[in-house]
């Protein structure tokens, strides 16, 4: 028989678990679902839309009473669960309804705080929490017109805002002197008042109510000052207090909230507990995403895997009130320890602060112009050393070189029809109907069922945008983001294993590690493919299955199913002879196409798999190797001409590149790799947008690293400069290393030193002498391994060549 | 009932991988995953006609080397959220020969 396991509370966290679970357990419970609300999980977090008329209450249903019946789950609804037998493990509802449990997932969510002033019970006299509070202001609407909302945090602006649209007289009353004064400093606090007030909002700050007046239904306030106000709905957003009435009564350890541990469990083993009502590491959250990687954690238990470990989260907030931009994060007051980096521009409506301490950001709070919220709450989380480009802080990552998609950057203000992703042609319309119908919540989903950021990723921020006013504010990135479904571990915790437990395949990996799944998945099985050869390429063996289909079969893969052929060409440089043997090879192949390449060679498209080996057969006797224009690995080194002819030229850039291709070519790196030299700063190779280039001038070489000429253009920058070839090898092959030893697989060096900062590659190549000579040193050994031909190694060996044709030829 | 043509020997089928086999109605996929269990599957992807015999195999599903789709080896159905179905084949081992039917399952041709 299957295990049983009850939920009581029927709102976001606890659904969200179930979600999880069955995701990976789906036929482990029963499942037995109580929700005192007589409705099937909804957005909570869009009530506000909701009251402000953007939204219907059929927009923001979660899961449908399909969605229930699908997965075999008994759905209580308007059933409060009044009592808990633990020692018979069964729980009773108000109408005694009992469900037993092997296990219990208590998911009570919270309570609107009502300040306990005389009159508070009076009819008129409201929270905003649910569906029934948004209904009973919507009647208030129609039938009076004066209304207060006590609270001038988040909760009672957006319902302050969204009875204001509705036609009432709406006076916002707060105890502070600042808005929002958890999420805003006074200025931007400010800012805000003022764009509320513009909106018909009216504020009486600096006020304490004492008393709510009027017969049976409430019709003023009375404050301490001794002013009164005439009120015929009042809504308390003065704060929520965890539910944890039931665990209470029922003798669950109880502080502020129900008191969990790093796997969510209560103090009784057999209850769990997430959402609003728990209290973690002293800590109860608010808001959505930390109860979404609680969820996330407490599944992976019920699931039975107990790996998942809950450690807290880092929240970011953004207003929803439409036409209002504000974002804040993190501890954005600060303190003697900290500087704050401020950007001021009244007439424009622009405010952004950044609290800085030892470099890293701590908080943040902008107002008007929030395009760049995420990027610093990513940096944020990730302790990013920002000294690098902190003079382009304040600017946005637009500054940095990363210019986004087309130059678009406000989602919310496109038509239905723009194209928001180029590669697979996804219009915004289709994103907001996919997520609507379909229930998506995070970017994955979005990605996996529309394809759009599927592909290049360069609208990935857009569709984040889409996804924020579509379903709210979910834009959370869990602090260690695993590898793939397949594991919890990280990229770094991977690699950091590989190298302190000597694991040298990916069945040992997989085993040492505990890979959900028996032999992984086409995302993670080429990235440890990668890990355990950069970091044991003496010992590893490479798995070719392992591999996506360029990198097994050295070609291309074509729309059609053929492949391309690219050989080498040193530097650019090329000889009669070469160019014979290849026009040789395509005219004997009848191959259907030639094409100059933008990294200086020759492409021949349209090449048979079959045909492949006796190709490469025939450039390999005239001398030629793979070019790797299929590889994360070297792919061209682009020179230019140079002092040999140059009239400009400083140094033979056109020697020098082939020295180094001749080094660099056949390593495997974490993304593709390419290098230039040119000849002067005129820099016709392009050196400056290359993952590692070289400008020659008068008095030696300038090296510059992490450029990138693809999706996002970004230039390089000046690692240092040296004054001999040796030198510049050495660099070379150093720089190199580090990048294929510590950078995450698919991380391209312009990425990869936007995280970890210029200083730190500059700390390892320049500054620590020994350090470098060491990389280069463990640079050489691997080349000693994997410089090989893979053609010439497939055409010799017969066992290689026969994977190349088909195994039969039937009629 | 299945009329049963001898492909080759099991061996010659990589482990995670797979050989094609060419036939007067194009080609099919002859697949083999980590555990030795061998399927086949028209080799051509519901999505954009990618060879599905170039992907990666793993599990018992192979992801298609033109845009990532996944597709159940078994069935040859598209793993959601991506729809549609790839024709497979019966496939059988006997003594470490392989042995295909080119009489499409008929639940998916
Ligand atoms: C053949 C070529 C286009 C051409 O006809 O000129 C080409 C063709 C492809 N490029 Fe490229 N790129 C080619 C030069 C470039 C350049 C120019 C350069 O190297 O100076 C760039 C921009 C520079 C750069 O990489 O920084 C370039 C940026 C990309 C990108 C974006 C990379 C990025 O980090 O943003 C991709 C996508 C990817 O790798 O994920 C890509 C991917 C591809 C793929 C591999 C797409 C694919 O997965 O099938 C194309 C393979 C076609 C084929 O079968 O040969 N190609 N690609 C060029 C081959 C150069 C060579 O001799 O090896
Ligand atoms: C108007 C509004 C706007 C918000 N905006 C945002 C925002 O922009 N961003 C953000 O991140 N968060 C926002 N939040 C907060 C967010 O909605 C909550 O953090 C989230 O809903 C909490 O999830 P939960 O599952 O813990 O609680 P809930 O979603 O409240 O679910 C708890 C459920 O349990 C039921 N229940 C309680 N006790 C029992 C019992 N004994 N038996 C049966 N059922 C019971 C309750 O009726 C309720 O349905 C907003 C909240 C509101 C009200
Ligand atoms: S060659 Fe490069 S730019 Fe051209 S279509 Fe292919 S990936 Fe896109
Ligand atoms: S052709 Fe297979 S995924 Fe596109």
């Amino acid at each position: 028989m299957k295990e049983r396991l009850v939920l009581v509370g029927n709102g976001m966290a606890g659904i969200r678990t179930l979600e999880e679970l069955l995701k990976i357990a789906p036929d482990k419970y029963d499942i037995t679902v109580f929700g005192a609300e007589p409705h099937c999980n909804y957005n909570r977090i869009m009530l506000s839309p909701v009251l402000a008329g953007e939204k219907t209450i059929d927009d923001i249903i979660l899961n449908s009473q399909e969605w229930y019946d699908e997965n075999n789950i008994t759905l209580h609804t308007g059933k409060t669960v009044v009592d808990i037998d633990r020692r018979g493990q069964k729980v009773i509802a108000d109408d005694g309804t009992t469900a037993c449990y092997d296990r219990l997932l208590l998911a009570t969510g919270s309570n609107p705080f009502i300040i306990p002033v005389p009159g508070h019970d009076k009819e008129g006299v409201i929270g905003f929490r649910d569906i029934k509070d948004v209904d009973t202001m919507l009647v208030a609407a129609k039938q009076y017109k004066k209304a207060v909302v006590i609270g001038g945090g988040l909760l009672g602006l957006e319902a302050a805002n969204g009875l204001v649209i509705n036609g009432m007289d709406v006076t916002v009353v707060h105890l502070g002197d600042t808005l929002m004064e958890m999420q805003m400093d006074a200025f931007s606090g400010e800012m805000l008042k003022a764009s509320l007030e513009e909106r018909g909002l009216k504020f009486r700050m600096n006020s304490s109510t004492v008393e709510l007046t009027g017969e049976q239904r409430v019709s003023g306030l009375k404050f301490a000052d001794g002013g009164e106000l005439e009120a015929d709905l009042v809504v308390m957003a003065a704060g929520i207090r965890p539910n944890i009435d039931l665990a209470k009564k029922v003798g669950i350890h109880c502080e502020r909230g129900i008191v969990v541990n790093d796997t969510l469990q209560t103090f009784d083993p057999k209850i769990y507990s997430v959402g609003e009502c728990v209290q973690h590491r002293g800590v109860a959250y608010g808001l959505v995403a930390p109860l979404f990687e609680q969820a996330k954690v407490c599944a992976n238990h019920l699931a039975g895997y107990g790996i998942a470990i809950y450690e807290g989260s880092t929240t970011s907030t953004k207003l929803k009130v439409t036409g209002i931009d504000l974002f804040s994060a993190g501890d954005f007051h600060g303190d003697e320890s900290s500087e704050d980096v401020v950007m001021k521009d009244a007439s424009r409506g622009i405010y952004k602060k950044v609290v800085l301490r030892d470099n890293k950001i701590i908080g943040a709070v902008m107002y008007g112009d929030t395009i760049d919220g995420a990027w610093y709450f990513q940096m944020l989380r990730d302790e990013t050393d920002v000294s690098d480009f902190r003079e382009h802080l304040m600017f946005g990552q637009a500054h940095l070189g990363d210019s986004g998609h087309g130059g678009s950057n406000a989602a919310s203000a496109l038509p239905d029809d723009a194209e928001i992703c180029g590669c697979n042609g996804v219009c915004k319309g289709t994103i907001v109907k996919a997520i609507t119908e379909k229930g998506l919540f995070t970017l994955e989903e979005v990605k996996s069922h529309t394809k759009a950021a599927a592909s290049c990723g360069s609208c990935t921020g857009l569709v984040e945008q889409i996804l924020a006013s579509t379903v709210g504010d979910y834009s959370e990135t869990p602090k260690k983001k695993a590898m793939c479904g397949c594991t919890e571990h990280s990229h770094d915790e991977v690699r950091a294993a590989i190298r302190d437990q000597k694991l040298t395949s990916i069945p040992a990996v997989m085993s040492a590690l505990e890979w959900h799944t028996p032999d992984g998945c086409a995302s993670c099985r080429p990235a440890l493919n990668y890990y355990v050869i950069a970091a044991w390429p003496q010992e590893a063996k490479d798995d070719p299955q392992s591999r996506f289909i360029n990198e097994r079969a050295h070609a291309n893969i074509q729309k059609d199913g053929t492949y391309s052929v690219i050989p080498r060409m040193w530097g650019g440089v090329t000889t009669p002879s070469e160019l014979r043997a290849i026009a040789d090879v395509v005219d004997k192949f009848e191959i259907p196409s030639m094409k100059v390449t933008g990294g200086q060679r020759i492409d021949l498209l349209g090449v048979k798999k079959e045909d492949l080996p006796a190709v490469w057969a025939d450039l390999n006797a005239a001398g030629m190797v793979s070019g790797h224009g299929y590889g994360k690995s070297l792919r061209t080194v682009k020179t230019c001409v140079g002092s040999e002819w140059c009239r400009f030229g400083t140094q033979d850039s056109t020697g020098l590149g082939v020295k180094i291709e001749k080094m660099t070519w056949g390593s495997w790196t974490p993304h593709k790799y390419k290098i230039a030299v040119s000849g002067c700063p005129r820099n016709c190779a392009e050196a400056t947008i290359k993952d590692f280039g070289i400008v020659c001038v008068d008095s030696g070489y300038e090296l510059h690293v992490g450029g990138n000429g693809g999706i996002h253009v970004v230039a390089t920058q000046l690692l240092c400069r040296v004054s001999t070839e040796e030198e510049v090898m050495e660099y070379c092959g150093a720089f190199m290393q580090v990048y294929r030893e510590e950078a995450h697989y698919l991380e391209r060096t312009a990425p990869w030193i936007e995280r970890i900062g210029l200083s730190y590659a500059k700390q390892r190549i320049v500054e620590d002498e020994a350090g470098r000579k060491a990389l280069y040193a463990r640079f050489l050994v691997s080349q000693e391994v994997f410089q090989i031909d893979p053609w010439a190694e497939a055409v010799e060996q017969d066992h290689i060549r026969k994977d190349y044709i088909p195994i039969k030829k039937l009629g | 009932m299945s009329n049963w043509i001898e492909i080759g020997k099991v061996e010659e089928i990589p482990k995670q991988g797979a050989r094609v086999v060419e036939t007067a109605k194009g080609d099919i996929g002859i697949f083999r995953t980590l555990e030795g269990e061998v399927f086949a599957l028209r080799d051509r992807c519901p999505h954009k006609e990618g060879p599905l015999s170039q992907g990666i195999v793993h599990g018992k599903r192979v992801t298609c080397p033109l845009h990532n789709w996944n597709i159940e080896l078994e069935s040859g159905e598209v793993v959601a959220p991506d729809e549609g179905c790839a024709a497979s084949y019966p496939v059988k081992v006997d003594d470490g020969v392989v042995y295909l039917s080119l009489e499409a399952n008929p639940d998916n041709s």
